[in-house]
């Protein structure tokens, strides 16, 4: 109730926020008052943050770079307790005092009534000035007349204990202990002044996430300009070319999934699974056929895993070269430690084995070649009429 | 007449609604369109549909709601989720909720229709997408470190899962495996049964992983 660090910390765990304040309150009279101390503490340090739960409206997939927060909403202020949080510090302020007395911490019985006096005031002030009058407004403040009154009463309340705790030491009668009352009077415009300090901290704040907002909303602007608006323009340029807009729609597509999936260059160079979708794309790219990648599992990136992928390419080079007529080619990879297997699968007319042409020969050869030098195995199935299959294994060497 | 699917299509995209709405002319008869969570829940009810096209990603909790609103009010019809995100984690989430298949919006309108057909005879529909997902799932898991039959795929189920990630038809699965579609489609109807109750803490933690490192 105080500035929100109980509310705070109940959502961020999920708690109850009367159960957190109830603690704070018993924690504080068990520790004398150190929890108050951590209690502002953790006001100075906790973050001003989006509050609501499902702040997020917008749920991007993972990775920070798409993380575009929308709208951090302020925390609801509630203020018409305000009076209850100015008594409730001079009864706190009061629990205090005597928990000092009874654990033997004491000077003198005359600073009871003042000190709480003033906890009361300044209490009454924090409420009122720490917080912008838009954060108010958003709070549902109703009569904006109160707060100045409200204001007025905590200095009043405030000034008065400080006179009164003069009064009681002694220093107006006798005009004396200067320097007692030259700190009381810094306290004083101290304890006014700090929630207008904290009041501008807090307007800081607010600006610098609205700024970081507009940077995220600027970045993403110039991805999509750079990406999806050419991808369009090109498709407007080539409305009659339809085999040309389908490879750039994939192409975008991709771009875009990568993108949101926040996944950096490094992490892509040292995966197997990466390396294989990244072939796909090239192949897609050069023979304009639609090539979908299917993988499971994972593992680092190893010599014997590039002879894998750039027998890989080749099987699909042929695969798009000779049956990207009949529908998608299908590239399917199966990783684990032990062994990574590879299937390239099309719907092309298929061939007898028996009578290979010769340019296919060739990338046979080279596709079975390059697996056994890397101790692999390659088969090529194909059925004439259904399509061709070619299932490449490599097992991790013991 | 009466021998045709009886469809509703839900998502909050008109113009994809209209591109859907037009490819299905065989066999399938569209009651009514959606655009969100709500309207869904009301249209369904009034209509009565067999099959839903279910989009994944809506506004007020997406197709997951549609599903657990529906499924709430009783005798759900079947569920068929069409979307354009590949994350894993809204597709198993999708199919846990109750659908009973995933397609990505690129599918060519035959193969919906296709997919319809299946999903109203109470059959599971996996794309090679799907199927690598669920390979992944459950990958890992060891006979004798789970005693739950749910937490566990078959050999066989495995099998015919990886058939499908390769592009394989059910009618050449069955070939190739020397059995009937009817067994094919048993063995991928008890896989998204496992998938839909398995509390296997490893799906769960895949879920987390995926969030974390995809």
């Amino acid at each position: 109730m105080l500035a929100g660090v109980c509310s705070g910390l109940a959502l961020r765990y999920g708690l109850d926020p009367t159960l957190v304040r109830v603690f704070t309150v018993v924690l504080t009279i068990i520790t004398g008052g150190v929890a108050a101390l951590g209690y502002g503490v953790l006001w100075a340090v906790l973050p001003a943050g989006d509050a609501a739960p499902g702040g997020r409206r917008w749920k991007p997939r993972q990775g920070s770079r798409a993380r575009v927060r929308t709208g951090a909403t302020p925390p609801r202020r509630d203020f018409r307790g305000s009076w209850a949080v100015g008594f409730g510090a001079g009864f706190i302020t009061l629990g205090l005092m005597f928990t000092f007395r009874e654990t033997g911490i004491w000077w003198s019985d005359a600073v009871v009534w003042p000190l709480v006096i003033a906890a009361t005031g300044t209490a009454l002030i924090w409420r009122q000035f720490s917080y912008s009058r838009r954060e108010r407004a958003e709070a549902g403040e109703r009569d904006s007349r109160l707060g100045p009154f409200r204001g007025g009463v905590g200095i009043a309340l405030l000034l008065g204990g400080a006179i009164l705790f003069l009064y009681i030491n002694g220093v107006l009668s006798s005009g004396g202990k200067v320097a007692l009352g030259g700190l009381t009077a810094v306290i004083v415009i101290g304890l006014v002044a700090a929630p207008l300090w904290v009041r501008s901290a807090r307007e800081l704040s607010a600006e610098r996430a609205e700024r970081i907002r507009s940077e995220e909303r600027a970045e993403v602007a110039a991805h999509l300009h750079d990406s999806v608006l050419q991808t369009l323009a090109l498709i407007q340029k080539n409305p009659e070319d339809t085999r040309r807009i389908s490879t750039l729609a994939r192409r975008q597509e991709r771009e875009l999934r990568e993108w949101l999936s926040g996944k950096t260059e490094a992490d892509r160079a040292d995966s197997l699974a990466e390396a294989i979708k990244s072939v796909a794309a090239e192949i897609e790219e050069r023979h304009q056929v639609a090539i979908d990648a299917v993988t499971v599992g994972d593992r680092a990136l190893d010599e014997d895993g590039a002879a894998l992928v750039a027998a890989g390419r080749e099987a699909l080079n042929n695969a798009a070269r000779h049956a990207g007529h009949a529908g998608p080619v299908r590239i399917y990879a199966e990783i684990n430690e032990d062994v990574a297997q590879v299937f390239v699968h099309d719907r092309g007319e298929g061939f007898d084995p028996d009578r290979v042409p010769e340019d296919r020969r060739g990338v046979r050869d080279s596709i079975l070649g390059r697996m056994e030098a890397h101790g692999g195995k390659a088969e090529i199935r194909s059925i004439p009429g259904e399509g061709t299959e070619v299932e490449l294994t490599m097992e991790k060497k013991r | 007449m009466s021998d045709k699917v009886k469809v509703v299509i839900v998502d909050d995209h008109a113009i994809f609604r209209a591109g859907v709405r037009s490819e299905l002319t065989d066999g399938v008869e569209v009651m009514g369109e959606a655009s969100g969570v709500s309207d869904a829940v009301l249209l369904i009810e009034r209509t009565r549909p067999e099959v839903v096209l279910l989009d994944v990603h809506m506004p007020d909790g997406g197709g997951v709601e549609v599903i657990r609103r529906v499924a709430a009010a009783g005798d759900p019809p079947r569920f068929l989720a069409l979307s354009v995100s590949d994350d894993p984690e809204d597709v198993v989430s999708i199919i846990r909720a109750g659908a009973r298949g995933y397609v990505t919006k690129t599918i060519s309108g035959p193969d919906l229709i296709e997919a319809i057909g299946r999903v109203h005879q109470g059959d599971a529909v996996f794309s090679p997408q799907l199927a690598g997902f669920v390979l992944d799932a459950f990958a890992g898991a060891t006979a004798d470190e789970h005693e739950d039959d749910l937490d566990l795929l078959t050999p066989r189920e495995q099998e015919v899962l990886r058939l499908i990630a390769r592009g394989y038809m059910y009618k050449e699965i069955a070939r190739r495996l020397g059995i009937s579609i009817k067994t094919v489609e048993a063995h991928t109807s008890s896989t998204l049964r496992k998938l839909q109750l398995s509390t296997r803490h490893e799906l769960a933690r895949w879920a987390t992983e995926r969030n974390l490192l995809d």
